[in-house]
């Protein structure tokens, strides 16, 4: 019995009217983890009930800790008939395992109803008492820290990063089980919130236990994605990345430890490798699924393909036999893991060495039933049973599940390998689902990786040394990591722009964060590719083959797109590629998103020219030019919009070239027979290879149009998916995450794919042209982490969700950091450097984390009378002191404020606060909602009931972060986002899953003043009323 | 292509003045999209219409969903759902409340009930301020009522506790409560060229001295009859007033009173002559509004009798400001010279206020 759970319910405000007579309620709350329930007293006529209970108290294994979420439930006491329930909250207990997140959660709950939304708030007090227990065997792996941030989160350090982990659990859809027939929507709606936080729980708990395995203290990079596979079922999985963090000790560390505010911004997205090219593949043609389960299980692979860039000639002179002696270590660390792959997009300084390029890998899959033992069931919102853990028995379910993945995961490795490397970072998995018809994705970015990080402190010092000094600053990462002789792929290279020593190739695709040591000129800016296919209806396998026989098509046009606008841009490396491919009844979108840079290492791209086949025609050529003259003229415009003027390297120095085989890129339309046009139209990038774009189909003529359709965003606004923007540094605090949700209904009629591709576009194009008007006063600004995810609920529909965030900053330092940021960047390279190599080995052999329990807890319960302390002095407080002597910290300093306004909470998608330092980490928030209406058009339609769920869904992320006494969410992403409607019958549903970690903040201009006298209490924290003693 | 759905929800509340002051003013969303293009928004952001439509749309919606909690302003500080901050957040209460100058002319003194409300289509075709405006604005001082209606204490404080105004705008909210609850006629021919700010000006004076909570907060008896404090006149006061009578119905009284009044200013006055010629009748008129307010139909009539009695033959006969200001200051004064007259805590009381109500509301 390793685990006390302590709850008390406060108060109660805002309540509904519940008795339309008296105008008031009788309000109780029940109190339920795991089977057992404790009620509150009624709390007569009343919106603003003060139960002020006892502590109720639940005694349970850690393995129900880390499963369970605890259940609260306001109910309006009737004596006559059947208490009515006013709403719910569940309150994940397990930021309160482990000894540095959260000691309490405490503060306003925004009371749930799955039918009506929010309805009043409860004021809860949650405490957890964990004994020690020194099971080997134990189910529960409480201690393991978890993070969605997908850097080593700041105030941490890396001291091995393990490598992958990953696991899926499996259930029926309760919303598809036989007793959903005759339950209310209520019913099934609270049982399937249930069961995906119980499952959410487990999943973790699992993936705790193999980092525990891997003897990891923490997972970083957490990404976790439900699968709504309908009557087949529902998945959960999730992959992240095993490390051994150590927390950078005390308060007085953060300062020199991270820096100014600036500086430290830009160590998040810290180092990273270089890719080039990308390289894809998706299974599909039709290998039917081989196996024993035959038509159920069937699965379609699609062919190989390579693309991209161009890549090159094994590494200079004095590469050799170093290259080699580094890739044998590397690989002899990353061969004992299946997969060596890395969920993390931004690294230590040192981690990365070389990129290769993107891999993908797609897969199409047939959904099958689930058989569910009954016994699995959940019925209503008793939890009679254990979850199955179909690992242990001998359902192959989740096997096919698994093997699925793995299988994708496979074949991401030998593309990784073909490209020379051994590892995969910036690695994300995805589903597309429609009926039974199931995509599987999964991308990363090849790399060659530092094996320092990735052992147990046993690579010796000498090699390490090599590696830096064979590293230059800020270009390192560019250089190709496969052999000159033995490519992959065509490719061309030439030597590195920055070191003139190693090969690089002309472009480079990744999927990660750019490497802040990257030399960088000019500003970034955000590219997608936008394409629809139709594809008849079918059903089972003939709609999977036709799936698959689409997808070599979409990638290849989605990268030939990409490609294109990246050189329009005059720009030539892609950061952050995320390529979202959806399956819908009649068509197939792709969308893909990434932030296009100009690095100095790399070459300068080259133009974009046009042929025709036809040079009969003096009318066409014309037509011709004048496109042509239109496509230089942005070209030249983009180099200025962002300021991209990199410095002229005379051809001499560069020497020639390496031997350039005389074909031009072949990769899109192949290059036509009248070159000499070709020669002749080249209005300015002569020196240069230039893209030749035919223009004699329509479709290509088409593509041309969309390339010069795209408006570049109004002066003041930049937009990247990356964390941050690169060329911009001077961010001021103010920010504004936003979720923006478009859906449009496509006149059914004579649908062509130029008609559905013109939609989408204008959709995407007109959403960020509304984006850019809302978000007109915070100019100048730059739209960040802007990520896009499609989905097609139905036939017509296309639904379109952009989360983002909104940062401003300083545009008169901005153009002084630009001047000397190259500098800049190189100086703080070589410090990087430096600090690397201080780097202290030792630490790598005690990976085990010492206490995996706080052994403190109780000692906080004996010093009780703690309760609304401000988060900023908590922090400090905690910092201070060992847990031991925290007790004595939290006397009652800050009365409960009586006015207590709202504390705010911000919101981003990064993993860092503008103008702030992250001083704890309190732990993952992960949550699912459900809201559904019988009443469409008095909540406002459509637009009226997404809208106010998602300012709900905010609310409530809002709340449980205050509650556990932080002031921000980082590294927020919503998962999913599955809106249905039935206008016809007024009916809508929404599902929404959310998650980031809950952080505590201080601002930097706060920071001396707290750190040297403590004590300010500043009132955040909506104050949890009463006293908070047992 | 038709858009099903559109919506944008910022973690912080994006509140946009603007569109915000159009959606108070009743517009429609296509009225406000057409106002904003005329406004030159186009020009000045690039924007497209479509943009501008869904923009408004969504601000329309957030003011909507906003409106349930500006009913009551504290719920707008304590709710999760949006995070707004103080600074808007009393923005929007502060904008929400407001009136118009020209609406609150038509509705002073009317009961907040149902039947006024029927007349409001009338109101809006008259002032020009659209239906939903007009519904608002009534629907706010009928709020403002029901809820400090029984209420103890300063009603200005009350209001400003209830629903968080600026102190400017909680005393504005007295007036009309105050006015509401007493009905004093404002709509008279005679009294439209009176502003809402000269009666606002009149309510604070007399919830100051002739309500009950002027007494002092313990009029020292409990019983409930006392409850509203600031709300009704006191009535007894209102009684005592009758006592005035004296001044005028008793001959000698009222010539010792002009005598004095006559010698002090003589010399002083511009309008000295006519001030003399008229005295009786000028005396006469105030004191008997002041006898009449036993009756409600009289109290109700205040603002008439006050302007036909007084500020109506004033002005007839061109006195300057100034001079009237002299005038009523020496009227007042003079009485305390009146041995005769036993009353003069109850003459202050009521003459302090009317003098100050009688100043400002002489002009043209």
């Amino acid at each position: 019995m390793p685990g006390k759970l302590k709850v008390k319910i406060v108060a109660g405000r805002h309540l509904p009217v519940m008795d339309r007579a008296s105008d008031l309620t009788d309000a109780f709350v029940e109190v339920k983890f795991g089977n057992t329930t404790f009620k509150t007293d009624v709390y007569l006529k009343s919106l603003n009930p003060q139960w002020n209970s006892e502590w109720f108290k639940f005694e349970v294994d850690d393995e129900d800790l880390q499963d369970e979420p605890l259940q609260i439930t306001v109910l309006d006491h009737d004596t006559y008939s059947a208490n009515d329930a006013i709403g719910k909250v569940y309150i994940d207990i397990d930021p309160l395992l482990y000894s540095e997140a959260a000691t309490v959660i405490s503060g306003w709950f925004p009371i749930y109803d799955t039918i009506h939304g929010i309805r009043g708030e409860i004021n809860v007090v949650v405490k957890v008492d964990l004994f020690n227990d020194l099971n080997r065997f134990r189910q529960s792996s409480c201690g393991v820290k978890f993070f969605c941030t997908t850097s080593i989160p700041k105030c941490y350090r890396a001291v091995i990063i393990h490598g992958f982990v990953e696991e899926l659990v499996v259930n029926e859809d309760p919303e598809y089980q036989w007793i959903d027939r005759i339950r209310t929507p209520r019913a099934s709606n609270e049982a399937r919130q249930r069961l995906i936080s119980l499952m959410s729980g487990e999943l973790q708990r699992k993936i705790g236990l193999k980092v525990l395995e891997m003897r990891g203290n923490a997972v970083v990079g957490y990404l976790q994605c439900f699968d709504l596979e309908g009557e087949s079922g529902l998945v959960v999985r999730a992959i992240g990345t095993a490390c051994t963090l150590d927390k950078l000790s005390s308060p007085a560390a953060f300062l020199p430890a991270c820096n100014s505010p600036s500086k430290e911004m830009k160590e998040s997205p810290l180092a990273h490798p270089p890719s080039h090219g990308c390289r894809s593949t998706h299974n599909s043609p039709i290998h039917t699924a081989t196996g024993s389960r035959l038509t159920q299980n069937f699965s379609v692979s699609v062919p190989t393909l390579i693309y991209t860039g161009m890549g090159s000639g094994s590494a200079g002179k004095e590469g050799g036999p170093f290259k080699a002696l580094l890739r044998q270590q590397t690989q002899s660390a990353l061969e004992q893991r299946e997969f060596p792959f890395f969920t993390l997009t931004a690294f230590p300084p040192g981690f990365l060495v070389h990129v290769g390029g993107v891999v993908s890998a797609r897969s199409v899959k047939l959904l099958d039933r689930i058989h569910n033992p009954a016994f699995v069931g959940i019925m209503g919102n008793t939890r009679s049973y254990k979850l199955l853990d179909w690992n242990s028995f001998n359902s192959d379910e989740p096997e096919t599940r698994d093997a699925w993945w793995a299988e994708i995961r496979q074949e991401i490795k030998s593309h990784a390998k073909a490209l020379g490397c051994h590892a995969v970072v910036g690695y994300s998995e995805s589903t597309s689902i429609c009926e039974e018809v199931c995509i599987l994705s999964a991308s990363g970015t090849a790399a060659v990786l530092n094996p320092r990080f990735l052992q147990d402190g046993t690579v010796e010092g000498c090699l390490e040394q090599r590696i830096e000094e064979n590293l230059p600053a800020g270009c390192g990462f560019c250089h190709i990591p496969y052999d000159e002789l033995n490519m992959p792929f065509p490719a061309h290279l030439t030597y590195c722009y920055n070191c003139r020593k190693q090969k690089v190739p002309d472009v480079l695709f990744t999927t990660i964060d750019l490497p802040t040591d990257a030399t960088v000129v000019g500003k970034g800016c955000l590219i997608q590719a936008r394409l629809c296919r139709l594809k008849k209806k079918a059903q089972a396998e003939a709609n999977a083959t036709a799936i698959s026989n689409l997808l070599p098509f979409m990638e290849y046009e989605v990268h030939t797109q990409l490609m294109n606008k990246l050189k329009l841009k005059g720009m030539n490396a892609l950061f952050g590629l995320r390529i979202q491919i959806t399956v819908g009844e009649n068509m197939l979108m792709g969308l893909a998103s990434a932030t296009a840079v100009y690095l100095a290492a790399l070459p300068m791209p080259g133009g974009i020219q046009i042929a025709g086949k036809t040079p009969s025609d003096g009318s066409y050529e014309q037509h011709i030019s004048h496109m042509q003259k239109k496509i230089s003229d942005t070209i030249a415009k983009n180099k200025e919009l962002y300021e991209i003027n990199p410095p002229e390297i005379s051809e001499e120095i560069i020497g020639s070239p390496i031997p350039e085989p005389k074909q031009r890129s072949r990769l899109l339309r192949s290059q036509s027979e009248s070159s000499d046009e070709v020669t002749e139209l080249d209005l300015s990038h002569g020196k240069k290879d230039a893209f030749v774009l035919e223009i004699d189909d329509t479709d290509a003529m088409e593509d041309v149009h969309s390339l010069l359709t795209d408006v570049p965003p109004p002066s003041g606004f930049y937009s990247c998916n990356t964390e941050i923007m690169p060329g911009i540094n001077n961010w001021t605090s103010e920010i504004q995450m936003f979720t923006s949700v478009r859906v449009i209904r496509l006149s059914s009629l004579n649908l062509t794919n130029q008609a559905l591709n013109k939609n989408f576009n204008d959709l995407c194009e007109n959403l960020l042209k509304s984006l850019y008007f809302k978000l007109r006063s915070m100019i100048p600004c730059c739209l960040c982490h802007v990520n896009f995810t499609v989905s097609l609920p139905e036939d017509e529909l296309i639904q379109v969700t952009v989360t983002a965030v909104a940062i401003t900053f300083d545009k008169n330092q901005a153009l002084q950091t630009t001047k000397t940021h190259i500098e800049k960047s190189l100086q703080r390279a070589s410090t990087d450097n430096e600090e690397l190599l201080q780097f202290p080995l030792e630490l790598c052999s005690d990976s085990l984390p010492s206490h995996p329990f706080p052994p403190a807890k109780e000692h906080l319960e004996s010093a009780r009378s703690n309760s609304g302390i401000p988060a900023a002095q908590r922090a400090v407080t905690v910092e201070k002191a060992s847990p031991m002597g925290e007790g004595n910290f939290r006397n009652r300093s800050a009365p409960p404020c009586a006015n207590s306004t709202v504390g705010v909470v911000k919101m981003t998608p990064l993993s860092f606060i503008p103008g702030a330092k992250i001083t704890k980490y309190l732990g993952i928030i992960n949550m699912f909602f459900i809201r559904e209406t019988t009443s469409l058009r008095e909540e406002g339609g459509v637009s009226g009931f997404l809208h106010a769920f998602i300012a709900e869904v905010f609310a409530m992320v809002r709340a449980h972060v205050a509650a556990l006494g932080g002031n921000a969410v980082v590294s927020y992403i919503m998962k999913q986002c599955v809106f249905m409607e039935n206008p016809n019958k007024n009916q809508a549903q929404c599902l929404i899953n959310v998650s980031g970690d809950a952080v505590i903040f201080v601002r930097e201009s706060e920071l001396e003043v707290i750190s040297t006298q403590q004590p300010t209490a500043n009132c955040q924290q909506s104050c949890a009323g009463g006293e908070v003693t047992t | 292509m038709t858009s099903e759905l559109d919506i944008f929800v910022g973690n912080t509340t994006l509140i946009d003045e603007e569109v915000y002051r159009l959606w108070l003013d009743g517009y429609s969303v296509s009225d406000a999209v057409a106002l904003r293009v005329r406004a030159g928004i186009l020009e000045q952001t690039g924007a497209t219409a479509a943009v501008l439509q869904s923009d408004t749309m969504d601000h329309y919606r957030t003011f909507h969903m906003l409106e349930r909690l500006l009913h009551a302003p504290p719920k707008l500080l304590h709710q999760l759902v949006f995070q707004i901050p103080p600074s808007r957040q009393a923005l929007l209460i502060e904008r929400y409340y407001a009136f118009d100058e020209a609406f609150v002319r038509e509705v002073l003194g009317k009961k907040l009930s149902k039947g006024t409300k029927k007349d409001l289509d009338d109101i809006s075709a008259k002032t020009g301020i659209t239906l939903k405006s007009c519904r608002r604005q009534f629907d706010n001082f009928k709020r403002v009522f029901k809820v400090v209606e029984e209420m103890r204490g300063s009603l200005a404080d009350n209001i400003q506790q209830h629903f968080l105004f600026s102190d400017r705008l909680a005393r504005d909210y007295a007036a009309i409560v105050f006015f509401a609850n007493n009905r004093f006629e404002t709509a008279k021919k005679k009294l439209q060229y009176l502003s809402f700010g000269d009666f606002a000006f009149c309510a604070e004076l007399m919830i100051q001295n002739w309500t009950l909570g002027a007494v002092g907060e313990a009029p020292s008896k409990p019983d409930s009859q006392v409850d509203d404090m600031d709300m009704d006149l006191d009535k007894e006061f209102l009684q005592d007033l009758k006592e005035l009578k004296v001044l005028v119905a008793d001959k000698d009284l009222l010539d010792l009173h002009k005598s004095l009044v006559c010698t002090a200013l003589r010399g002083k006055l511009g309008v000295f002559s006519e001030m003399e010629a008229n005295f009786k009748n000028l005396s006469r008129g105030l004191v008997n509004v002041a006898a009449k307010l036993t009756h409600n139909k009289d109290v109700r009539d205040l603002f008439v009798d006050l302007v036909e009695k007084f500020v109506e033959p004033c002005r007839s006969d061109h006195w300057p400001l100034g001079d009237v200001r002299l005038f009523l200051n020496q009227y007042s004064v003079t009485v305390h010279s009146l041995d005769g007259f036993r009353h003069q805590a109850l003459w202050d009381r009521y003459m302090d206020t009317l003098r100050g109500c009688l100043l400002r509301l002489y002009h043209d």
